[in-house]
């Protein structure tokens, strides 16, 4: 009963923002071009979200058939962009991060090349990426990898850093070698640094996708809403948006389940 | 099996040296049990983190076993206040890390701790983490792990200094027994002055800064011992004497300091 009564309260404002959207629209005080009503973006995301083509048994299976919509295609080309991008980025930055925190001479070789890049934003790249890499995947690779690269790095370093220096001791009074310290200590000693910076990391990689998407190929979420602008279809780039919004809730859900699990030993982490 | 001679430790900080330690000498027999007691600032701890190696003399020698100490090592476990358990292991595996950084097969180290477990009342903890037990069962499984690696020397600091009374005595009952079963020499540092006479065969009182043996009080009371009988009381008066008398140079000192 409780948590009825908690969800209608969660409901209530998005519900009545909704309503009071479909009536500006319905009374036609703005231009559906401008702002088309929620209904008409609705069904747009209906069709764009269906298959193209009505289901043929000579073509594949009903599964594929049901996936075969322009909306399905779009979000997997952009999560292929996500996951690829941010396995190379973090896959960089987390043997880096682990070195720099643990050995305090790479940290200081490494340190002031890491705090001058890192404020630069990865859109800031795109000039480059483009001339280095040309269009299609590699430039978004390179962009989202860099977006995921540094959230990661410098969680990575500070969760190595702040190993709280009882556990090491602990470890070596009970005969832990250096390699056995680091690997069984300091690095799950850093996991909740290092899982926060992969949530941000991720984050980051998302927004990136699409931005990318928008300059460099032509396929995928952020592809899609530019070119629905190209057509005036502003109910399809409103559709483009909530389905890149619902996307990156769905990874932020699964990255916090996967977090709680990988913490379950962590206080507070219970629930 | 433990022997210190001659043993200094001067800490540089801002204001100019202190030195923390000076001139120890002190002998533990092996199978002993012996309390380092003094007020906070007395350098007891410093004393036994140079044993343990974590913090090296800065002049004398400890040797343990007949070999000079340079470092940590398996062959001084040693039980934190802070209990110092890993918190992404459970218990079952904090239990087991000792064993495994040595080498022991699998199945071995399985059949010791389940022992342990069951000698320190953990069996039905073994899969829990440290965050879901209460600080006398976190001590339990900290002595669990420093036992595991059966080191010949036990090194504890303040180890029951957090938990309340009961548990406190408890644990102190538990330590008794397993020391009476297992013949390690223990080296047990505290402020508690009941305490250090409920558990020591010596007594060593410490002065304030520099840290320096001021007595070595033999405790001669048959186990198990009774804190409300006439002779522990004695003892206790005795005792509670010579470290008032440094607690009194601490507040001097600080009173100084703070002025």
């Amino acid at each position: 009963m409780a948590r009825a009564a908690r969800l209608a309260r969660a409901l209530l404002v998005p519900a009545l923002a909704l309503v009071a959207w479909e009536a500006v629209s319905r009374a036609g005080w703005v231009s559906p071009l401008v702002l088309p009503a929620p209904s008409r973006v609705i069904l747009r995301w209906l069709a764009y979200a269906a298959p193209v083509a009505p289901f043929d048994p000579a073509g594949g299976s009903r599964l594929a058939w049901a996936f075969s919509g322009e909306l399905p295609r779009d979000a997997l080309a952009s999560l292929v962009r996500v996951a690829g991008g941010f396995a190379i980025g973090a896959g960089l930055a987390l043997p880096l991060g682990l070195l720099m925190g643990a050995r305090p001479v790479v940290h200081d070789l490494m340190n002031p090349v890491v705090q001058v890049l890192r404020p630069i934003p990865p859109i800031a790249y795109i000039p480059l990426a483009i001339l280095w890499f040309g269009l299609g995947n590699p430039p978004a690779f390179f962009l989202i990898s860099l977006g995921a690269f540094f959230p990661v790095l410098v969680n990575t370093i500070a969760g190595v850093r702040n190993v709280d220096s009882i556990y090491l001791r602990a470890a070596r009074n009970l005969g832990a070698g250096e390699w056995t310290l680091f690997r069984r200590v300091m690095v799950p000693a850093a996991m909740p640094y290092i899982l926060a910076g992969v949530r941000v990391g991720i984050g980051v990689a998302f927004i990136v996708v699409i931005v990318a998407e928008m300059i460099a190929v032509n396929s995928g979420l952020g592809y899609r809403i530019l070119e629905a602008r190209e057509y005036f279809w502003s109910d399809k780039v409103i559709a483009g948006m909530a389905s890149i919004g619902i996307a990156g809730l769905g990874i932020d859900l699964a990255m916090s389940r996967l977090n709680g699990w990988l913490l379950r030993w962590h206080r507070g982490m219970d629930a | 099996m433990i022997r210190a001679r001659g043993v200094g430790k001067v800490f540089r900080a801002r204001e100019g040296e202190v030195v923390a330690l000076d001139g120890i000498d002190l002998d533990v027999a092996p199978g002993e049990l012996v309390c380092l007691l003094g007020p906070s600032g007395c350098g007891k701890s410093t004393l036994l983190n140079a044993v343990a190696g974590f913090s090296l003399p800065t002049s004398g020698t400890i040797e343990v076993d007949g070999r000079p100490v340079t470092g940590p090592g398996p062959d001084r476990a040693m039980v934190f206040q802070e209990y110092a358990l890993f918190p992404w292991m459970t218990v079952a595996a904090n239990v087991a890390f000792g064993l495994e950084v040595r080498g022991d097969p699998p199945a071995r180290i399985r059949e010791r701790v389940d022992g342990l477990l069951g000698t320190l009342g953990l069996r039905e903890f073994r899969d829990r983490f440290p965050k879901d037990l209460s600080g006398g069962m976190r001590q339990r499984v900290a002595i669990a792990r420093a036992l595991a690696i059966d080191s010949p020397v036990l090194l504890m600091d303040e180890p029951f200094g957090a938990l309340d009374a009961l548990t406190r005595r408890n644990l102190q009952d538990e330590l008794l027994r397993i020391w009476a079963q297992l013949r390690k020499t223990i080296l047990f540092v505290t402020h508690g002055i009941e305490e250090s006479i409920y558990l020591a065969d010596r007594v060593v009182v410490m002065t304030y800064r520099p840290g320096t043996v001021k007595r070595i009080v033999p405790v001669t009371l048959s186990r198990p011992r009774d804190p409300s009988a006439p002779e522990f009381n004695a003892l206790e008066r005795e005792v509670a004497a010579l470290v008032t008398e440094e607690q009194a140079r601490h507040v001097r000192a600080e009173a100084a300091g703070a002025g």
